[in-house]
């Protein structure tokens, strides 16, 4: 009786903890709801416009964040995705813009493929150079992050390529059933990485890989094809939010996904990852991107100076990780 | 018995370091050798001949009569051999099922898509750890919240789930506690029982006289002789491990 009150006493504590990032996001939403409502009489969260603001800037965080979760997940990093993102941004962007003002949808979705394969190439590379060539990914996809950067700004000429496309400016701007189209599309990749990482034998081999590389080789799966693969999911991600950006801002920018390359990895181990690998969940980092997304905009709304956003994610970045590691401390790790 | 693997006149030759130069013995069904000897004597090189890692110079590996020499190791452990190492190769993230399925998952389809199938992997895990005699405390948890003892449980039982008919454990016992040394004493107990062939690498001169039921003394890539525990003793063993670097 002891033994299985003790067992239901630490699985308590450690399904507490693994909600550790739930409790946190409804904790920062209370606090600037009530701020909302003692400060300036109005409220935070019942406001459409708040809400759409929110997930607006969490699907551009989560677009980056998906790929790269599977990619941790594994054991290692993509920091090349800011750039895979911004390349499809350019290419898209040029392919509309050579077409003329009255391209069609032929000519957009054409351009959506060629952004779209543009940014494998970066993932095949990525892939190639850790996989074959044994080259860390933290280093090769630094390597490619400078290279697509310095490709996509050659591309275009150094400046944003502006262009006029109504589809283009529908899909990106447009509403699905009430819903952001880009929200819609985060929230469709976020589920079909959720069915490959949880349920699905590319998914525990991930997971395996992190733990324990000799085990996947072992068990004969062909972990250097299982890299490439991850590299190239991680970089159509990437490129989805390039996309999306290029879509909602009617402009291609090499830079678009620079800014978010840091929120992207802050979100995926908020979300639980842990750098070593074997760990993490897209659930976590949906979280995760939806946490960072509140404080970026709950600091504007409080009137707060932007850059204070980069404090605040900072910190939250450092709990997170002190919530992982006491974690393990107190009950010895998690799946 | 009936004679299960043969090994006939094995030589591998690194560069210009013969690490083993001529090796020849059998392994029974239900029956336990073990490979003692000094490092650098040639016993992960004959396993590793024996499992397909490295190709030997001359010699040839046979299992039930079926010649092996040449394959790779994954076709190795398609006809029966498996090989056990010392890490486990567990993926300690992962529960016993995962672990037990690991690169054979399987799936069922839910809405045309495969999925996991968590629950009978599972089952199947507790199952077969239980003909091992180990009790599975909580199947869903990942396996690095186990002891060492079944962990090691979790290795075999991946072997005797994929009907290996040999299994090769390198150094098993080496990074246990007493009390897990033991428990690993047992499940080859089981497994002899079962009729699986085990090929034990040790030279833990204790867990060689409790798991062997003939103990092959290699030295400088030679077999220096082959005894049963009864007709030997500690001293004796030492002597041919030593014996030929003297």
């Amino acid at each position: 009786m002891e033994r299985i009150a003790k067992q239901n006493g630490t699985s308590f504590v450690k399904s507490l903890l693994n909600a550790w990032s739930w409790l946190f996001l409804v904790l920062i939403l209370g606090f600037f709801e009530i701020y909302a409502q003692t400060q300036t009489g109005s409220t935070f969260v019942f406001r459409v416009y708040n809400l759409q603001s929110i997930a607006v800037a969490a699907s551009q965080i989560l677009l980056l964040a998906l790929g790269l979760t599977l990619v941790i997940v594994a054991g290692h990093i993509d920091l090349s995705i800011a750039f895979s993102s911004g390349l499809a941004s350019v290419v898209i962007a040029l392919v509309i813009r050579a077409a003329g003002p009255d391209a069609g949808w032929e000519i957009v979705a054409l351009a959506a493929l060629a952004g779209l394969g543009a940014a494998a190439v970066v993932g095949l590379v990525n892939g190639w150079l850790v996989a074959w060539l044994a080259v860390p990914s933290f280093i090769g996809t630094l390597g490619t992050y400078g290279v697509a950067r310095g490709a996509a700004l050659i591309m275009a000429g150094g400046a944003t390529v502006s262009i006029r496309n109504e589809h283009a400016r529908e899909i990106g701007n447009g509403n699905l059933l009430g819903f952001p189209i880009s929200l819609i599309t985060a929230i469709v990749l976020a589920l079909i990485c959720h069915y490959v990482l949880q349920h699905t034998r590319f998914g525990a081999h991930t997971y395996a890989l992190g733990a324990n590389p000799a085990s996947v080789e072992r068990a004969g799966v062909d972990v250097k094809r299982h890299l490439l693969i991850l590299f190239v999911i991680s970089a159509l991600t990437a490129a989805m939010g390039g996309l999306i950006y290029t879509f909602r801002f009617s402009a291609g920018a090499a830079n678009s996904g620079e800014p978010i390359l840091l929120y992207a990895v802050a979100a995926v181990f908020i979300g639980g990852a842990s750098l070593t690998g074997g760990q993490g969940t897209i659930t976590g980092t949906v979280i995760g991107a939806f946490i960072i997304a509140v404080i970026q905009f709950g600091l504007v709304f409080c009137g707060l100076p932007p850059y204070w956003q980069f404090v605040a994610v900072g910190l939250v970045i450092i709990v997170a990780v002190l919530v992982d590691q006491s974690k393990d401390r107190i009950v010895g790790a998690r799946a | 018995m009936t004679e299960l693997l043969k090994v006939a006149g094995l030589r591998k030759r690194f560069g210009g370091n013969e690490a083993v130069k001529n090796v020849t013995f059998t392994v029974n069904a239900g029956e336990c050798v073990v490979l003692a000897g000094d490092n650098g004597a040639g016993k992960s090189t004959v396993i590793k001949m024996i499992s397909g890692v490295h190709a030997p110079t001359d010699g040839l590996v046979y299992l039930n009569g079926e010649l092996l020499t040449g394959r790779t190791p994954e076709a190795v452990r398609t006809a029966g051999i498996e090989t056990i190492y010392q890490d486990l190769a567990l993926a300690d993230n992962l529960d016993p099922g995962l672990n037990l399925y690991l690169g054979r998952e399987r799936t069922i389809r839910r809405f045309g898509l495969p999925f996991l199938d968590r629950k009978t992997m599972r089952r199947d895990a507790v199952e077969v750890m239980k003909s091992l005699g180990i009790v599975v405390p909580d199947p869903s948890a990942p396996v690095r919240e186990m002891s060492g003892g079944q962990r090691q449980a979790i290795a075999i039982a991946r072997a005797i789930h994929w009907q290996a008919r040999l299994v090769i454990m390198d150094e098993p016992t080496a990074a246990l506690g007493v009390p897990e040394q033991r428990e690993v004493m047992a499940l080859i107990e089981r497994l002899k029982a079962k009729g699986v062939g085990i090929i034990l690498i040790s030279h833990n001169l204790p867990d060689i006289f409790a798991a062997a039921d003939r103990i092959i003394v290699l030295a400088r890539g030679v077999v220096a002789g082959e005894r049963r525990p009864a007709d030997t003793n500690d001293e004796e063993i030492v002597r041919m491990m030593m014996g030929a670097t003297l």
